[in-house]
């Protein structure tokens, strides 16, 4: 196959991967969708496999390469848990990251690509970035996937003086970066080049550290769109015009679902991530001043049979599902209520805020997962002008995204943060463990209003008893 | 003897902070059957911390009895005189009469329907008298947090479900359609003028007793309240005029008057029971329904008119009676809340119970009418003898809480549909230039193939962008994993690098880089092949 074939194949691969990311627009036509993205993938392997850059003595190596990756990614796609999706997304945005490292490293001790002047500077540059942004996200979407599955605490880490830190490995970065350039050969480069791989991947550690749990989805997307810089990086090194594009989109893609979940929560991004949301270093000096804002009353517990009852009498009931949804496992016992409700003629409808769970629309997919139909999950803003008509509203294992305080009381640190208005329901029924605060450690107000009934005790259990209770 | 202690009680009350008495004496208004406060909210008052006491017989009209009261922890008042001299504070349903305000004494605080507007020769006794006042009736309703001290609503919440059993007493027929083995009995037809809370809950209760329900309301955004409560909403045929201007005077107008009219006689013809429930603040009731109006009706119908007490809105109608006229009965009591007496008088106990909590927050027996809160403001109409009412217009101060907030969430309206608003002409002026400068700073030092790939990566960014933001939210997770697969088109990398046909060239290391790339081509193809595996197994999940 000769280079100019070799091009109008990236280039109708590049075609089908952006048909592949306007698929997503709506469920029906995302299956075709991520069938372009496929054919899209083998199409750019094949036309590389069989074009001018690849001698025959590597197809075997190849092809063994591909048989090792491909049947561990079957496997684990295979075998992931629905609620496990965020993990297995780090995991995955982490060898990303890695193979931008490796293919960097390979790059830069290729000697046969010989270059002079400016030319040389620009690909040493686009080497020394493309590692620099793999290794960031290696790292880092190796700490979030730690995070995500428990195995480090979800409590942000934060060192003494930490902007100062990575300030100062940022000049370091840019030091050695000067350095490498100015490298006579190889061997001088190779240097600067490990020290700053080094430094890439502690800052990398450091930033998802100081990132705190409830800020996960952020920082997913955030990797998500490294990943995507690091592809695209790649391809400025090997001057590869479908790398470029395809790192491109997914670079977009990532930073504008992080623009997204930003604007959820109500945040800067920059402040997300320099980190330390949900540390309690804010949080207890804006209760000292907002005293009069302090949530007083009692809260009204209710019983799971009772629950049922109001269920069963209402016409619309609008379910808010959280993150604790997710741990308890409850969303197949939510879909049988909602199934049993609506058989009884209950028009019961889903809300989703964009943070709910650990990454951006990770309720969706569990509630697609219980076989929930997705014409009855709305999001936030479509349903939001109904609470007033609804005569309950259920919320399971969610705090900080249905609290009033973010509307009412300016002093609360999470106050403008768009949130399901629940409380403008007929009742609302909040199912919690107890009365702990949510992630951002603030005390929600909703809880002690008139209308709401507070259901406690483990999410599934108590949807369980609801399940007899409405059944019987 | 009780009222030996409580006289101590309430000189003591100056200095200590004793426990205050709330004195709850008998409605002495001619008809009014409803009591201030019920067996229920004595014990919740009781747990704030004041003693209670009732006038004897004082829950008797509505079946609330002395014993009751008793064993909610009340104490008991032989009559009147003792009560008002020994109560700290007064809970009434009806203005206090001039006798009522004679067994008054300063200190007292009296807490009940006032109507300030209406009645200022009482004011002047009540100010003459140096007691605090606070009106029930002069809440400002429009703070959220005043809802659940709202006594006017719930008593027309009472009133409105009364109307339609009072139209369903008069009404000869049975209100939902039936089929017996007699023949087939068609539904009642209801029409409800005006959906506040009076009629919302008449059509409510209409709608529950089977009958047709329709209403109408000048306010066009209750027409989804009147669904929901299973009526239908009639609109005023005068849609192209009304709506451009937008405004609630020019709704007003002559043309729709006419078409208001029209549409009342139309309805008169049709149904069988009107019940009318139209108000303005301050003037007396629009009059809707007009003797010809009646005239047209089916014998045997029935019109509630609601707003009898401020001269209805019916022309027949006369305040307080029933009356028969040309072959239609036209209900017009005054006093549906007190026919309901023992519901309204729970519901404005516990309005007053609220109000109470809003009062004590420190919760041990002792109020503090506290002027800078908005609602206590609003309500009190005396302090300690001089008339605040009316109260100044609530202060701009609590207003922009919710305003920023609002104004918040309009700004992220965008979600999923589009990056939103556009941005201040300011910003966007910087990003242009460092824009500009950016492209000058490439344009003057990079070599032009660094340049053609720029061009593509800088039109990738866009079409990435335009193109995500089309992704429904509910897909995010999938875009996240598709993205991930895609990305792992880098493996192109790894496979021009793995065995290039000039290897070996300029002291190449080919091992290292075999392996480098090998690793590099394993590591993507996990990717690639589980990232498109799970998203595929994801999407299928999606179905409706």
């Amino acid at each position: 196959m000769s280079q100019s074939l070799a091009t109008v194949a990236y280039l109708g691969a590049a075609i089908l991967f952006i048909l592949s990311l306007g698929g997503l627009s709506n469920p029906e036509s995302s299956r075709r969708g991520n069938l372009y993205g496929m054919v899209g993938m083998a199409l750019a392997v094949l036309a590389t496999v069989f074009g001018p850059r690849v001698s025959p003595a590597g197809i075997p190596w190849i092809v063994g390469a591909l048989v090792v990756g491909g049947s561990i990614g079957l496997y684990a796609a295979k075998a992931v848990k629905m609620t496990q999706m965020p993990e297995l997304v780090a995991l995955m945005h982490s060898l990303v990251g890695l193979a931008a490292c490796l293919v960097g490293f390979a790059s830069y001790v290729d000697t046969s690509l010989q270059l002079e002047g400016a030319e040389k500077a620009i690909h040493e540059v686009e080497i020394y970035v493309g590692i620099l942004i793999g290794a960031v996200t290696f790292s880092g979407s190796l700490i979030a996937f730690g995070k995500l599955n428990g195995k480090i605490g979800g409590k942000p880490l934060l060192l003494p003086a930490r902007h100062w830190l990575n300030l100062i490995a940022l000049l370091v970065v840019i030091w050695y970066g000067r350095e490498f350039i100015r490298a006579e050969s190889v061997a001088d480069g190779m240097t600067p080049l490990i020290i700053m791989t080094v430094l890439a991947l502690l800052f990398g550690i450091h930033m998802v550290m100081a990132i705190g749990g409830a800020d996960m989805p952020v920082v997913v997307s955030m990797l998500n769109s490294y990943s995507g810089w690091a592809a695209a990086a790649t391809g400025f090194m090997l001057s590869n015009d479908l790398l470029i594009v395809t790192g491109a989109l997914v670079g977009s893609s990532g930073a504008i679902l992080s623009y997204i979940m930003c604007n959820a929560m109500n945040r800067n991004f920059i402040s997300v991530i320099a980190g330390g949301f949900g540390s309690g270093a804010g949080t207890p000096a804006a209760k000292a001043d907002g005293a009069a804002a302090e949530p007083q009353g009692e809260v009204t517990p209710v019983s799971a049979t009772e629950t049922a009852e109001m269920l069963r009498e209402a016409k619309n009931v609008i379910i808010v599902p959280g993150y604790g949804m997710a741990v308890a496992q409850a969303q197949h016992t939510v879909f049988e209520i909602t199934r049993t409700l609506r058989d009884k003629g209950v028009n019961v409808r889903f809300g989703i805020h964009p943070v709910a769970g650990r990454m951006p629309g990770h309720m969706n997919v569990l509630l697609a997962e219980a076989k929930v139909p997705y014409d009855i999950v709305f999001e936030m803003d479509e349903l939001n002008e109904d609470f007033p008509d609804t005569d309950v509203a259920m919320v399971i294992g969610a705090n900080d995204i249905v609290n009033p305080a973010a509307q009412d009381d300016p002093t609360s640190p999470i106050a403008g943060m768009p949130v399901l208005e629940v409380w403008k329901a007929r009742t609302s029924i909040v199912m919690k463990r107890s009365m702990a605060s949510g992630y951002a450690g603030v005390d929600n107000p909703l809880f002690y209003k008139d209308n709401n009934r507070m259901l406690f005790g483990d999410a599934k259990k108590m949807l369980d008893e609801i399940l007899v209770a409405l059944k019987s | 003897m009780t009222s030996g202690a409580s006289n101590d009680n309430a000189a003591a009350g100056a200095a200590a902070p004793t426990p205050q008495r709330i004195g709850v004496p008998r409605e002495i208004f001619p008809g009014e059957k409803r009591v201030a406060t019920v067996p229920d909210v004595v014990t919740k008052l009781a747990k704030l911390g004041f003693g209670v006491i009732v006038e004897t017989g004082a829950g008797d009209l509505a079946d609330l009895s002395d014993d009751a009261y008793r064993e909610a922890g009340a104490s008991i008042a032989a009559s009147a005189t003792e009560l008002w001299s020994s109560a700290d504070i007064v809970f009434k349903v009806r203005p206090p009469t001039a006798d009522e305000v004679a067994l008054m004494h300063e200190g007292q605080t009296l807490i009940g329907f006032v109507w300030p507007a209406q009645n200022p020769e009482l004011m002047q006794q009540l100010a003459a008298k140096k007691v605090t006042v606070l009106a029930i009736d002069a809440l400002p309703r429009t703070l959220s947090r005043a809802q659940k001290m709202d006594a006017l609503t719930s008593m027309a919440g009472v009133s409105g479900y009364r109307a339609v059993v009072e139209a369903a007493n008069a009404f000869g027929r049975f209100f939902n359609g039936q089929i017996t083995a007699a023949g087939k009995v068609p539904p009642a037809k209801v029409f409800i003028a005006g959906a506040g809370v009076a009629g919302l809950a008449a059509i409510g209760a209409a709608a529950s007793l089977g009958a047709i329900v329709r209403a109408n309301d000048t306010r066009a955004e209750v027409a989804d309240q009147v669904v929901s409560l299973g009526g239908e909403f009639v609109k005023v045929d005068y849609e192209e005029e009304g709506s451009g201007g937008g405004g609630y005077a020019k709704v007003m107008s002559e043309g729709f008057q006419a078409a208001q009219r029209e549409m009342y006689a139309q309805q008169a013809r049709e149904v069988d029971i009107i019940i009318t429930t139209a108000l303005i603040p301050g003037k007396p009731a629009p009059r809707l329904i007009t003797a010809e109006m009646v005239r047209s009706m089916k014998p045997g119908s029935v019109i509630v008119d609601m707003a009898a007490e401020q001269g209805g809105n019916c022309e027949l109608t006369e305040p307080g009676k029933a009356v028969v006229k040309h072959g239609v009965t036209i209900v017009g009591f005054t006093d549906l809340a007190s026919r309901m007496a023992r519901q309204s008088s729970t519901l404005y106990g516990t309005n007053l119970f609220r109000l109470t909590e809003e009062l004590c927050k420190t919760k041990d027996g002792v109020i503090n009418v506290n002027m800078d809160d908005d609602a206590i403001r609003g309500l009190t109409v005396i302090k300690d003898g001089e008339i605040t009412w009316p109260a100044p217009p609530i202060a701009a101060a609590p207003k922009p809480a919710p305003k920023p907030a609002a104004a918040a969430v309009e700004k992220k309206s965008g979600h999923g549909h589009g990056p939103g608003g556009p941005m201040p002409a300011k910003t966007l002026a910087i990003i242009f230039a460092v824009g500009a400068l950016a492209f000058w700073a490439i344009g003057s030092f990079a070599p032009a193939a660094f340049l053609g790939h720029f061009t593509v990566f800088v039109l990738a960014c866009f079409i990435g962008y335009m193109v995500v933001w089309n992704v429904t939210p509910a897909l995010h997770t999938p875009l996240m994993s598709v993205t991930n697969a895609i990305s792992s088109i880098i493996v192109i990398g790894a496979l021009i690098q793995i065995a290039p046909p000039d290897a070996g060239a300029n002291g190449r290391p080919d091992q290292l880089i075999l392996w480098l790339a090998f690793a590099g081509i394993v590591l993507t193809a996990i990717n690639m092949f589980g990232g498109f595996a799970v998203t595929r197994r994801m999407l299928a999940m999606f179905q409706k």
